[in-house]
């Protein structure tokens, strides 16, 4: 039987669970290499080189050289680790969360201040809120970090 | 005996952390979220605990893919302040209480949670930042936090993460641990996380001030209600990261069984990505 996952006809949104989790691992190791200051300096030096030491697939790899973090999640990818890319680039979560939304930074960090987004029509899939499929993208954004 | 006197419940943003360490909290965009902290720090100072239990998440610091354990107990001696990709925070080690950490983890274990003990682990904006909004800035060498920590790592970043229902009967699992410990010490039960945000996707920045301050009602009045709340709720009404709020359910469920003093409630949006919450309660 297949298990319950209640949470896939929400617009926009990629649960990370263990069928992701599986998908992403060495993605994910990769990301918490960065931890170390001396790994995010050989990523900067040479990032081809640092990420071909890992067992990824090249649509990983591809996602983290385009900077495209939308396409690190379609492959495994989870947030809080990829976040360690962000923080080797020196780039804020709102940098990051932004950037997946076709927002430029400035239209992201407005929509914020004036109260972020709205829950209306962003509950499932179908309905007619900014984060449906119909409305990408956002902004004037490059999509990518 | 030891007693649960109070819990506090806070946003445990990391632009926080990054907005103090920088000198930024005087800056427009700040004021208002450190100012919904001023009565707290003062709080803190009136009311010194002896040992805070803080429940909080690693976000892939600590745990990487290779362990990823629901509910992690940190037992050691002292925990350092983790390099998350941008250096350690400037902030004091956190120094723990092995004796009453470990007296938590044989109750607890003996009442069917099955905990991972800890002896090693550093800590990340999850309990610095929480640290650093009740107690201020300190130095980190020559300063100190005003007492021994308990961190309490819960995953919330790996689905399916524990249910509200469970972190209530833990945090009850908790309290009576807590006052089965023979030295009396007065302990405050921290829940952080939340409130409302999503850092993915395209519905990245999707803030909900109404579900928030319903939640925040019903964790004051009508909690073991609340704990019944399924993760959809929260996924789909507070956002993926939103999620993190299942460990304001430790806390509470930590707390006397009579309705608490609301001491302190403050709600502000934004923080970065995130709608900031916090409560004071204080059992009576």
């Amino acid at each position: 039987m297949a298990l319950d996952k209640p949470y896939l006809d929400i617009p926009g949104t990629t649960i990370f669970d263990a069928e992701q989790g599986r998908k992403g691992y060495h993605l994910n190791q990769f990301c918490m290499s960065l931890m170390k200051a001396a790994n995010r300096e050989r990523f900067k030096a040479n990032e081809r080189a640092y990420l071909d030491e890992w067992p990824m697939t090249e649509e990983q790899k591809q996602g983290v050289l385009t900077r495209d973090l939308n396409r690190c999640i379609a492959a495994g990818g989870n947030i809080y680790f990829l976040a360690k890319i962000g923080a080797t680039l020196g780039k804020s979560f709102q940098q990051m969360a932004g950037s997946m939304t076709g927002m430029s930074e400035e239209e992201y960090r407005d929509m914020m201040i004036k109260g972020g987004r709205s829950v209306e029509g962003n509950r499932y899939k179908g309905e007619h809120g900014s984060a449906q499929p119909q409305n990408q993208p956002q902004g004037s954004g490059k999509g990518t970090l | 005996m030891a007693r649960i006197t109070a819990s506090v419940y806070t946003s445990h943003v990391p632009a926080i952390g990054a907005a103090l360490d920088l000198g930024k909290h005087t800056e427009p965009y700040w004021q208002p979220v450190f100012q919904g902290y001023d009565f707290s720090k003062q709080w803190m100072k009136d009311n010194q605990p002896d040992v805070i239990f803080l429940v909080f998440n690693d976000h892939a610091t600590a745990f990487s893919l290779e362990m990823i354990p629901t509910f992690a107990i940190g037992t050691a001696a002292a925990f350092q302040p983790a390099d998350e990709g941008w250096g350690p925070r400037p902030v004091p080690k956190v120094i723990g209480h092995p004796e009453l950490a470990s007296h938590i983890a044989q109750s607890v274990i003996q009442d069917d949670f099955d905990l991972t003990i800890v002896n090693k682990m550093d800590v990340d904006h999850g309990l610095t930042v929480p640290l650093s909004l009740m107690c201020g800035q300190q130095d980190p060498v020559k300063g100190a936090w005003p007492c021994p920590v308990i961190p309490f790592a819960v995953n919330v970043v790996q689905y399916p993460v524990p249910s509200g229902r469970r972190c209530w009967n833990l945090g009850r699992a908790i309290r009576k641990a807590v006052e089965s410990f023979d030295d009396n010490l007065n302990v405050h039960i921290w829940g952080t996380g939340g409130m409302s945000h999503q850092l993915q996707g395209a519905r990245a920045g999707l803030i909900n001030k109404e579900w928030d301050n319903r939640f925040l009602d019903r964790l004051i009045a009508d909690p073991a209600d609340l704990a019944q709340l399924p993760h959809i709720d929260y996924v789909r009404e507070a956002g993926s990261e939103g999620i993190e709020l299942v460990m304001w359910l430790i806390a509470r469920g930590a707390m006397g069984d009579k309705p608490p003093k609301v001491a302190h409630r403050f709600y502000h949006v934004p923080a970065s990505n995130t709608a900031v919450g916090h409560l004071i309660l204080e059992n009576t």
